[in-house]
């Protein structure tokens, strides 16, 4: 088995449409929710979808960032260079609800860190999960309320997200099987 | 970081001050939040023992470890055994059979943390060994001085006073110098020796020599606890000699940093009007005192599991 590529810049874009329709059908025009992206793998997701919903809807959510490095449960067991993201909440959080975007879901560790740590700054009115890729093997009870496309997996296989914000020439998702090389 | 101990900061590299740093800006927001605490440091039991008086950086530290969700626990020199004959090493045997992760240790002996660090495999933090080093400190200094001046390389720092006593001095002189600062100290000559100049640095015994051309001006606190009769004749005299008040700070730019380590003698090594004044940034020290040590702690205790290596 070699690196395949399920998703290309076209497939990541039409998802991402699909995730904005099903956002505003589900939660109305952007008001009283904002998206919020975990750092750093939803950050960039969180602001294409507003720019959608924005386009789509005519008003834009208002959009943060979550940094969970402090809230992870594996601090101690093998992370390479622990560097704090940044936290970024710039509305009312409390009565708010807040649409978690991340890019894969896979254990549902990071998503339960992201939880706690969104619950540090405030009550939000609910919390939701919209990400790029669910690619199963959860560790936890946790499920996304929006998914854009979902890929079956080995547990040993490893899923990348590129966007072109982080430096990457095109959007596309990578499955990596082991033993192959990022 | 890959290290288990902060000691001192001499030798340590400017990648990794740098490093701690960078993380400690992160921390700040974290004391500006309502739920001033993140759950990093669950579990971890963190022993503050402190052999000489400190209010400031125990509480610190002790305020750090709790905002990490740290367990910390207090030692200090009057309520523990050692006034009652037990020796250091007795005592820490004592304190590693209550299974600690770290400790933040202050000593009137130069070179006891570094004893520790080799005896336990515990994290040791040196919070002030004698007049060798208090690495923390210097670090929440420059952290201070990097929020106001940017890149420390070229900039100017006159450290005023008791250098010869002062471990807030000897790392301070340490750490600004790999990043490239240059330091002027002035005092009295039995508290700037001459031979302080093997430290590189230019040693001068003027007040006013050093204050006009710095752009930050550290006046150190005359410890009466450590000096002999011989070092000073009265506060008095010092005040007028090596005393920080407005005549002699409008010498230096208006932009020109004033800071002290703390406890401030008012009268002494400044006027009230000048560690209340506009140029002063004490109080900042404090606060970036917090995030400094969120950031020590974090970066000595929650990196990856210690290996063999104990550097």
């Amino acid at each position: 088995m070699s690196t395949t590529t399920p998703m290309t810049g076209v497939n990541v874009g039409r998802s991402l449409d699909r995730l904005a329709h099903e956002i505003i059908e589900h939660l109305g025009a952007s008001e009283g929710w904002a998206l919020v992206g975990i750092v750093t793998g939803g950050q960039h997701l969180a602001i294409r979808l507003a720019d959608r919903i924005e386009a789509i809807s005519g008003s834009r959510p208002d959009t943060g960032t979550v940094d969970i490095t402090l809230y992870r449960d594996d601090l101690y067991t093998g992370l390479e260079k622990p560097e704090l993201g940044e936290t970024r909440l710039p509305f009312v959080l409390s009565g708010t609800g807040v649409v978690l975007v991340d890019d894969v879901l896979f254990t549902g560790r990071t998503v339960r860190a992201a939880m706690d740590a969104i619950m540090d700054y405030g009550r939000p009115r609910f919390i939701k999960l919209a990400v790029l890729v669910d690619r199963g093997h959860r560790e936890l009870p946790i499920a996304a309320d929006f998914v854009g496309r979902t890929l079956p997996t080995q547990l040993s296989d490893r899923v990348r997200v590129d966007l072109t914000e982080s430096g990457k020439d095109a959007d596309g998702v990578r499955l990596i099987p082991a033993g192959e090389s990022v | 970081m890959r290290r288990k101990d902060l000691l001192g900061l001499k030798n340590m590299p400017a990648e990794e001050i740098t490093e701690i740093l960078d993380t400690a800006v992160g921390f700040r927001a974290i004391s500006e939040r309502r739920i001033k605490k993140v759950p990093t440091l669950r579990g971890r039991t963190v022993v503050t023992f402190f052999m000489e008086n400190s209010t400031r950086t125990r509480l610190s530290f002790d305020l750090a470890a709790k905002r990490l969700s740290a367990d910390t626990l207090g030692f200090s020199a009057s309520s523990s055994a050692t006034n009652k004959g037990e020796t250091l090493m007795d005592t820490a045997r004592n304190i590693d059979a209550m299974k600690p992760d770290a400790i933040i240790i202050r000593h009137s002996a130069a070179g006891s943390p570094h004893m520790l660090a080799k005896a336990f495999p515990w994290t040791v933090i040196n919070a002030g060994d004698g007049i060798n080093e208090h690495p923390s400190q210097a670090l929440l200094d420059m952290l201070t001085m990097r929020d106001h001046l940017g890149d420390l390389a070229g900039k100017r720092v006159a450290i005023v006073g008791d250098v010869f006593h002062s471990r807030v001095a000897r790392s301070n002189i340490f750490g600004l110098q790999t990043m490239g600062a240059e330091v002027v100290v002035a005092g009295p000559g039995t508290m700037c020796p001459p031979d302080m100049a093997h430290l590189g640095v230019e040693v001068r015994h003027r007040i006013d020599d050093v204050v006009e051309d710095a752009d930050v001006i550290m006046m150190l606190r005359i410890q009466q606890e450590r000096l002999g009769a011989a070092m000073m004749s009265t506060n008095r005299e010092y005040s007028q000699f090596y005393g920080l008040d407005l005549d002699r700070l409008r010498l230096a730019s208006p932009e020109t940093l004033v800071m002290h380590p703390g406890p401030i003698n008012r009268g002494v090594e400044m006027t009230p009007d000048v560690a209340d004044g506009t140029q002063s940034v004490i109080l900042e020290q404090v606060t970036n005192g917090v995030a400094i040590r969120m950031a020590l702690l974090y970066l000595l205790l929650g990196g990856e599991p210690l290996g063999e290596d104990h550097a």
